[in-house]
């Protein structure tokens, strides 16, 4: 069947919102419930659970979110982010079709549109033995790390970092064409870039790569004070000492 | 084509929240595509058991035991695997401590990371917007707005969780405390003292301190 497939940036990197103006954060006291409302529990419940049918990965699903359109990106809490990227996510991959996101009605079975899937969900053990396992992201080196500790690097844009034209990245904007230092080695990390777009896990060296602020930003003129971030080896370029 | 604006699936949705997920729980149990008693059992996990006690737990080994914290801050996944704090969303974790010249602060910019196992769901500043635009850029102001004013002579070291690698900071032991139990100690690590946003506090100090 033909997948529902939507257009690779259509909120244009909203969420790439480091360094950018903001007003004061509006701080909630500590002691408060985990959850303000009902329906956000049930909604990290939901998302967790279908995530666990192992239909896409954690990537895909950050994409998901990524992909919504800036005004409801920006107009959505957090768990309504998460909803509309699980809606999108379900539909894709054929679990859930948009009639029956629209009627709340299941389609006849046999239905046009919906695929196969495993009808037996994963159950609650199944569930907590997921949540404690995690979905780790280290894999075994393929090649020798590029960069050594205490060496100077030099940062690609995020256009020219995705794997796909506006795809997926894990780069900032804040830190495109900026100089850090490499301060930490993380190993081989599935690549985000490839794997929200199902290109595979291409995993890479992962680096901790500091940077001055002094440097980022220039109203921090004097400033010793630094912004640290975890960057693939594609990411990066060597400099020159 | 009747569906030209595919790419907003999620406005077929009704448009409060609660309903909007309401429907899609109905949908996905009534498909067998997800099992009510693992809804209850995720839900119950992050209300009830996973939570900043665990991080702070942590913490105050560390302060009373100088073996272990190094063990926690050189070999933390294997400490971490040891105790089984390990899960979703803490598979990878570097814990930056706090000195007398360096402070730490942890942020996602790109979305909401956080170490879930560590210190459970993210509170609703951390995942706001204006703490995300703000924090890598202007750290003083932000820790300014939670009542903590850092020295001029502090560097701040900002984390930026971009990739797997999870946060957690072991702030300095006040030296009111130094002389305190393991148990003791616990009380007076807050959430925000794990994520840089504050200092370790008095628990008598704290009258609306309820772990959760």
């Amino acid at each position: 069947m033909a997948r529902v497939k939507l257009p690779l940036s259509a909120a244009g990197r909203v969420h790439d919102m480091g360094g950018q103006p903001g007003g004061p954060v509006s701080i909630d006291p500590q002691g408060q419930p985990v959850f303000a409302q009902n329906w956000q529990a049930r909604a990290l419940a939901v998302t967790v659970a279908a995530g666990g049918l192992g239909k896409w990965t954690l990537d895909e699903s950050r994409h998901a979110r990524e992909r919504l359109p800036a005004e409801d990106y920006m107009a959505y809490g957090y768990y309504e982010k998460w909803m509309a990227g699980l809606a999108t996510l379900l539909v894709e991959h054929g679990l859930v079709t948009m009639d029956e996101l629209r009627s709340g009605q299941l389609a006849a079975a046999g239905e046009q549109g919906v695929e196969q899937y495993d009808p037996v969900p994963p159950t609650a053990a199944q569930v907590r033995a997921a949540i404690a396992r995690g979905g780790p992201s280290r894999r075994p080196d393929r090649t020798p790390p590029r960069y050594a500790c205490g060496q100077k690097v030099q940062v690609l844009s995020p256009d020219s970092a995705a794997r796909q034209p506006g795809g997926h990245t894990r780069l900032p904007a804040y830190a495109a064409h900026q100089t850090g230092v490499i301060i930490s080695h993380h190993g081989s990390h599935v690549l985000p870039d490839s794997n929200a777009h199902g290109l595979g896990e291409n995993p890479e060296h992962l680096y901790g790569v500091c940077f001055y602020a002094n440097d980022l930003w220039p109203e921090q003129v004097g400033s010793k004070d630094e912004v640290c971030l975890d960057l693939w080896e594609s990411y990066l370029v060597a400099i020159n000492a | 084509m009747p569906h030209d604006h595919h790419d907003y699936l999620h406005s077929l949705l009704p448009p409060e929240p609660e309903l909007r997920v309401k429907a899609l729980e109905t949908i996905l149990v009534e498909k067998g595509l997800v099992d009510p008693e693992a809804l209850q059992l995720i839900i119950d996990t992050y209300q009830h058991k996973i939570g900043p006690q665990i991080g702070a737990r942590l913490v105050a080994r560390a302060w009373a035991d100088a073996r272990f914290k190094d063990r926690l801050l050189n070999d933390t996944d294997t400490v971490l695997a040891e105790a089984e704090l390990a899960g979703r969303q803490g598979e990878h974790v570097v814990v930056v401590e706090n000195t007398a010249d360096t402070h730490n602060l942890v942020v996602c910019t790109l979305c909401s990371c956080y170490p879930w196992p560590l210190l459970g769901i993210p509170p609703g500043w951390y995942k706001s917007d204006n703490y995300r635009r703000r924090a890598v850029r202007e750290p003083r102001a932000v820790l300014a707005e939670f009542g903590l004013i850092l020295p001029e002579t502090t560097r701040i070291r900002v984390w930026d969780s971009t990739a797997e690698i999870r946060y957690l900071v072991l702030p300095q032991c006040p030296e009111q405390a130094t002389h305190l139990s393991e148990d003791e100690l616990a009380q007076w690590v807050t959430r925000d003292s794990m994520i840089g946003a504050g200092l370790p506090i008095c628990p008598a100090d704290t009258p609306m301190r309820k772990e959760g």
